[in-house]
């Protein structure tokens, strides 16, 4: 299941990357989101996608949460809520 | 010339020559205004409802017709009960409305809220008796606003303000026919009613209860030739089939933005028809007409007044000032309709583009995407000009990095409906694509659905979540 969500994660960046026109950086978990390339537009519609494909939003579960700072943290996000 | 309002709805039909083959049609039903314009008092007792203030409120159409055409001249004030209002705010209208007397085809029982008011029943039935209408009362017309969550505003108009956009003296020969996918006791609605008894012609009335298709066969059967709806009946009747039952020589659209897909699908299935897009609110009345055939207006109707209706573009919004607009909201702590210069404010939004202006949105309906601003309707006219798209919403996505996003909902035509998830994708692609190639990055749905209806509300609008 999580190798599922993580995959889908990082189509999901390739997808939109592609769409935006945006030159993506190699996705590695140590990539700092800011440096990824992508704008805070590219970010909303990943987590809007996520929410369609995965079924779920975590940040609607939490009210005060910090936006992931790596790619690593955005995915174990989405893994740990998935659990 | 518009009507003034010492002629009342019962002198214009008095007065008319061809009242003989004027016809109401209901689905199930048929009164020849004939009928009322031989004997001089009616099914209802108008005698008893002189001078006061009277909320019409049958759940039967064409009882509530006639009830208006009898009362109109007679009562101070006659309130136009929507058919689907919500019984909770019966109270609240009785009261600022200062409600005398109740006119309804309903048991007494389901007002009884209305402890003060006279219960006066009304019915499809009309009976001639002997005795006059007397003196002549110069009525107000209440209406309600077609919002949607909280309790409705209810609309001072008169006769005249109403009637402003019907040339009265011209009077229509041959066999005119009209229809409305609105309830009479609407604005759009109201306007053909009105268009009916003021210059002549039979109309056939929609219902709630019936089918789109079977509202089109039924019309087809009485060969319409003026037919009105909101783009949203437009479109319902464009995907149920059975479009081609009428073949309308003057084809209205009004209450929501008509865009060019929509104009052109109409074209396409009425090639012989004039196809008119007006604006028209309950508020600010029947502004303009267009019949070229394209969405928006020319920016010449801003500079020259037509029919004594002036408009500007103000905060980009359109605000009208004309004999048409309605005087006041009902209530003492309403806001002013109208502001100190005479304009209604419409809350619509206007850009221009090449010499035209044309309709984006609402200014409540702003989707707000990380600072930048999206009308829901700009970016549904662009989905909606895909061949496969019936129509579509748009709406606001809650989201932690712009606040908000814009995801759209999407119907197909009935023909291209799929069958295979690839298909689905291919098409979502599509839309987007075309999403892109039109409009800025941050209008541009993050999520496409496809679904297999919208709701469109009781006033023919499709239903917004944010309205």
């Amino acid at each position: 299941m999580s190798g599922g969500v993580r995959s889908t994660i990082v189509s999901q960046f390739e997808q939109v990357a592609r769409e935006q026109k945006r030159k993506l950086a190699p996705l590695s978990d140590d990539l700092v989101l800011i440096d990824s390339g992508l704008d805070s537009l590219c970010f909303a519609i990943i987590v809007a996608r996520l929410e369609d494909t995965l079924g779920f939003d975590p940040f609607s579960v939490t009210e005060n949460v910090n936006f992931p700072v790596t790619l690593g943290d955005f995915i174990k996000f989405y893994e740990d809520a998935a659990k | 010339m518009p009507p003034n309002d010492t002629r009342s709805l019962w002198d214009a039909l008095d007065g008319a020559t061809n009242a003989a083959e004027q016809r109401l049609w209901a689905a199930d039903a048929c009164i020849a205004l004939q009928e009322l314009n031989t004997g001089s008092s009616l099914d209802i007792k108008v005698s008893e409802l002189r001078g006061l203030s009277v909320l019409i409120a049958a759940s039967d159409q064409l009882a509530a017709a006639l009830a208006l055409i009898q009362i109109d001249g007679i009562a101070r004030r006659l309130i136009l009960c929507p058919p689907d209002l919500d019984a909770a705010h019966l109270p609240h209208v009785m009261a600022i409305a200062e409600v005398d007397a109740v006119v309804s085809d309903r048991s007494a029982a389901d007002f009884s809220a209305a402890r003060a008011a006279r219960f006066v029943p009304c019915s499809r039935t009309v009976i001639t008796a002997a005795g006059g209408r007397g003196k002549q009362e110069a009525t107000e017309w209440i209406l309600f606003t077609s919002g949607t969550s909280s309790a409705p505003k209810m609309v001072c108009h008169t006769l005249s303000s109403l009637a402003g956009a019907i040339q009265v003296d011209d009077r229509l020969s041959g066999a005119v026919v009209w229809s409305t996918f609105y309830d009479i006791r609407r604005y759009g609605g109201l306007q053909i009613f009105m268009r009916a008894l003021l210059r002549g012609g039979s109309l056939v009335l929609s219902s709630a209860e019936e089918a789109t298709k079977d509202f089109l066969v039924r019309a087809g059967s009485h060969s319409v030739t003026h037919i009105s709806g909101t783009p949203s009946h437009w479109r319902r009747a464009l995907m149920s089939g059975a479009a081609q039952q009428i073949s309308p020589e003057y084809v209205r659209l009004s209450g929501e933005i008509a865009d060019q897909a929509i104009l052109d699908n109409l074209r396409a299935v009425y090639p012989r028809a004039t196809i008119a897009h007006a604006f028209a609110s309950t508020e600010a009345g029947v502004g303009f007409e267009v019949e070229d055939g394209r969405a928006g207006l020319p920016a010449s109707y801003f500079a020259a007044a037509s029919g004594g209706v002036e408009m500007k573009v103000e905060g980009s919004s359109l605000r009208i000032r004309s004999p048409r607009t309605a005087r006041n909201y009902l209530g003492t702590q309403s806001t002013p309709l109208i502001d100190s210069d005479g304009y209604v404010d419409t809350g619509d939004i206007l850009e221009l583009r090449d010499g035209r202006y044309y309709f984006i949105g609402r200014r409540g309906g702003i989707i707000n995407v990380g600072g930048l601003k999206v009308h829901p309707e700009e970016v549904e006219a662009v989905i909606n000009r895909h061949p496969r798209v019936q129509m579509s919403l748009v709406r606001s996505r809650k989201n932690p990095v712009t606040g908000a996003v814009v995801v759209a909902e999407v119907v197909l035509k009935p023909k291209a409906a799929l069958t295979t998830g690839s298909d689905n994708a291919a098409l979502q692609r599509q839309i987007l694509e075309a999403c892109q190639r039109a409009l800025a990055a941050h209008k541009v749905p993050a999520a496409i659905r496809i679904v297999p209806s919208l709701e469109v509300m009781p006033s023919g609008k499709v239903a917004r979540p944010d309205a």
